[in-house]
């Protein structure tokens, strides 16, 4: 009880250093809550794993068979890589909506009125979501292998691969917060904040090989960064010059982040 | 004593000439409030008329363009932090996470007040007894009843021992049951000391709580004092009757037009016309009955009363209390109470008193 009415009590200004600690375990329970309310919404939970699954399935075993690769091992090891990736991008849906939803609702004025750290709100959306989209990555590859997909060039650059696919879906992460936090409305957020993730994703070399595209397609298709990312995967998951893409990626990706997290920032400071 | 609590002898909330304008629309146009500690001051207006950007100044979420404003003896701008150490917000729509039980979304709320696990837990459960929710607490708040949910956001709100409470319009939308619970709860919290500053578009709630009410209108503060002073302010008694045959209202009107000191007023969707009778009184009432008699219309429930607040708005703004203030806002829908939200009514009006 006195440590609850030292609390309440006006009001000298903590340090730095306790400001720091702070600003950490806000965001842990800002992010254990987003946890939490994923594992109580079936919806949330069938998003998150049994869509990719079925994705996998359909590429592996209705679309593959049509689909030309020149790939050690087939389809299946061409395709995990690009399917990783998309379904990445794809779980920042969740970012974007449940910001929106949190900010028509009032509770980011609540958090945003309260002595916590500014910053939490942000950094707990975005950790919870990154460990939902691992999960998501792995679930992908774990049936990826159920259905023949083999990682052929070593442990770590296994490793790498999915450390850069969750990179590429943080990067995603912040621009769908941006959109939900600017957009603010979760019917909005859902029919069109990010419907450009479909020509994104599906305009590159995810699953097929761009050579198959019409021409102006190709140009497009061949200078985007999902195809760079997708490449980079690719070559790390099953060997080749990953040198290529990956400068390209990452010149992306940063370019990502240094334009969208001040942008996120911004719109949850002037959120209203 | 000055010296030694110095802090105690200013207001609770202080406010002088704040303003705020989003873009052409100008929501203050320069507001002063002093709220005394452990005082409830109700500001009362129209939806659009600058309430909530008034608390969302005050509670540290909006920086006011100019004036001041001061929380506990610290400025909401230059001192934000120390002001959300001190306030409490309990918002129109309740601010919780649906998905999650009572009991997790206080103890959430408990350690971003940096109390330790036990320390939230335990005012968790202080809270969800008091607030009688202790029965749900283990439920999702998504299936909580509207006042439950209410209350479970007022309850968050307390988490943290505020000695300065916002209640931006904390019964709109309950059920009569549930605004009276609530209303029990607000007075108990001013009872243990909280200062309260809450928006109502409802008269009745600002007449039953409130020590002290501002009247917001077009951004500006209208009207100020006591329940009692601004009734005495809306010209004394009303006679007040309904017509059941609309077409007759305005027969009415113009009969009994000479009784009273003001216009009449009329609300063509209800049928209920009254008027200003000052301190005539029974007088006003025979002149009435006298007046209705030779223009031969017929009326039920002709009284005489004590103005209310609802009077002393129209008085002072010429429109209803829940009409939409500014023509062209966003409106909520009538809500069907009496004399309640409709803009034809404005131009049906027969008075424009000012």
């Amino acid at each position: 009880m006195t440590a609850i009415a030292e609390h309440a009590g006006p009001v000298s200004s903590p340090s730095r250093r306790v400001q720091a600690v702070w600003a950490v375990s806000d965001t842990l329970t800002i992010t254990r809550r987003n946890l939490l309310v994923w594992t109580r919404v079936p919806a949330y939970l069938v998003f998150t794993v049994v869509q990719p699954v079925i994705f996998v399935l359909l590429f592996r075993y209705v679309f593959g068979g049509a689909i030309p690769v020149h790939t050690v091992g087939g389809y299946v090891n061409y395709l995990i890589p690009g399917i990783t990736a998309q379904t990445a991008a794809f779980a920042t849906f969740g970012t974007a909506i449940a910001l929106a939803i949190e900010l028509k609702k009032g509770v980011i004025d609540r958090l945003r009125s309260m002595p916590m750290a500014r910053s939490a709100v942000l950094a707990g959306r975005l950790v919870a979501d990154t460990g939902r989209m691992t999960v998501t990555i792995l679930i992908i590859i774990g049936v990826g292998y159920a259905v023949g997909f083999r990682f052929d060039n070593g442990f770590v650059p296994a490793v790498a691969m999915i450390v850069l696919a969750i990179v590429f879906g943080v990067a995603i992460c912040c621009i769908s917060a941006f959109t939900g936090l600017a957009i603010g409305d979760e019917e909005s957020v859902q029919a069109f904040g990010l419907i450009w993730l479909f020509p994104l994703t599906f305009l590159s070399s995810a699953f097929v090989p761009i050579a198959t595209m019409p021409g102006w397609l190709q140009a497009f298709a061949n200078n985007q960064p999902v195809t760079y990312v997708v490449n980079t995967m690719r070559a790390l998951a099953l060997g080749g010059p990953v040198w290529p893409s990956l400068w390209k990626s990452a010149v992306w990706l940063i370019g990502i982040f240094v334009v969208f997290v001040p942008l996120a920032v911004r719109a949850y400071r002037r959120a209203s | 004593m000055s010296q030694v609590n110095g802090v105690r002898d200013q207001p609770a909330i202080l406010v002088e000439g704040l303003t705020k304008s989003f873009g052409d629309v100008h929501a203050l146009r320069g507001i002063d409030l002093s709220v005394p500690h452990g005082t409830v001051l109700a500001v009362l207006g129209p939806n659009g008329a600058g309430k909530t950007t008034a608390v969302r100044i005050l509670t540290t979420l909006l920086l006011p363009d100019g004036g001041r404003a001061v929380v506990e003896g610290h400025d909401v701008v230059r001192e934000a932090a120390a002001v959300r150490r001190s306030i409490g917000l309990s918002g129109q729509s309740a601010a919780i996470q649906e998905e999650l039980t009572g009991r997790e979304n206080l103890e959430i709320i408990g350690r971003l007040y940096h109390l330790s696990w036990p320390q939230a837990r335990r005012r968790a459960v202080e809270l969800l007894e008091e607030f009688d929710l202790i029965d749900a607490a283990d439920r999702a708040a998504k299936n909580y009843s509207g006042g439950m949910q209410r209350r479970l956001d007022l309850a968050a709100s307390l988490v943290g021992h505020p000695h300065v409470l916002f209640l931006d319009e904390p019964t709109t939308g309950l059920d009569p049951r549930s605004r009276l619970g609530m209303w029990d709860i607000i007075r108990s919290l001013v009872a243990g000391g909280t200062t309260i500053l809450l928006t109502t578009q409802y008269l009745d709630e600002a007449d039953e709580l409130a020590d002290e009410i501002v009247v917001i209108d077009h951004g500006l503060v209208i009207a100020a004092g006591t329940a009692e002073e601004l009734k005495s302010r809306a010209g004394g008694d009303v006679v007040e009757f309904t017509v059941p045959d609309r077409q007759r209202i305005a027969d009415a009107v113009e009969a009994i037009a000479s009784i009273g000191e003001g216009e009449p007023h009329a609300d063509p969707h209800t049928g209920v016309v009254s008027i200003g009778v000052g301190s005539r009184g029974s007088d006003a009432l025979i002149d009435a009955v006298r007046s209705l008699d030779a223009a031969d219309v017929v009326t039920r429930g002709l009284t005489l009363r004590r103005p209310s607040l609802d009077d002393v708005f129209l008085t002072l703004t010429g429109h209803a209390a829940e009409d939409d203030g500014q023509p062209g806002g966003r409106r909520r829908g009538a809500r069907g109470r009496r004399r309640g939200g409709n803009q034809a009514e404005d131009k049906v009006e027969a008075r424009s008193r000012s």
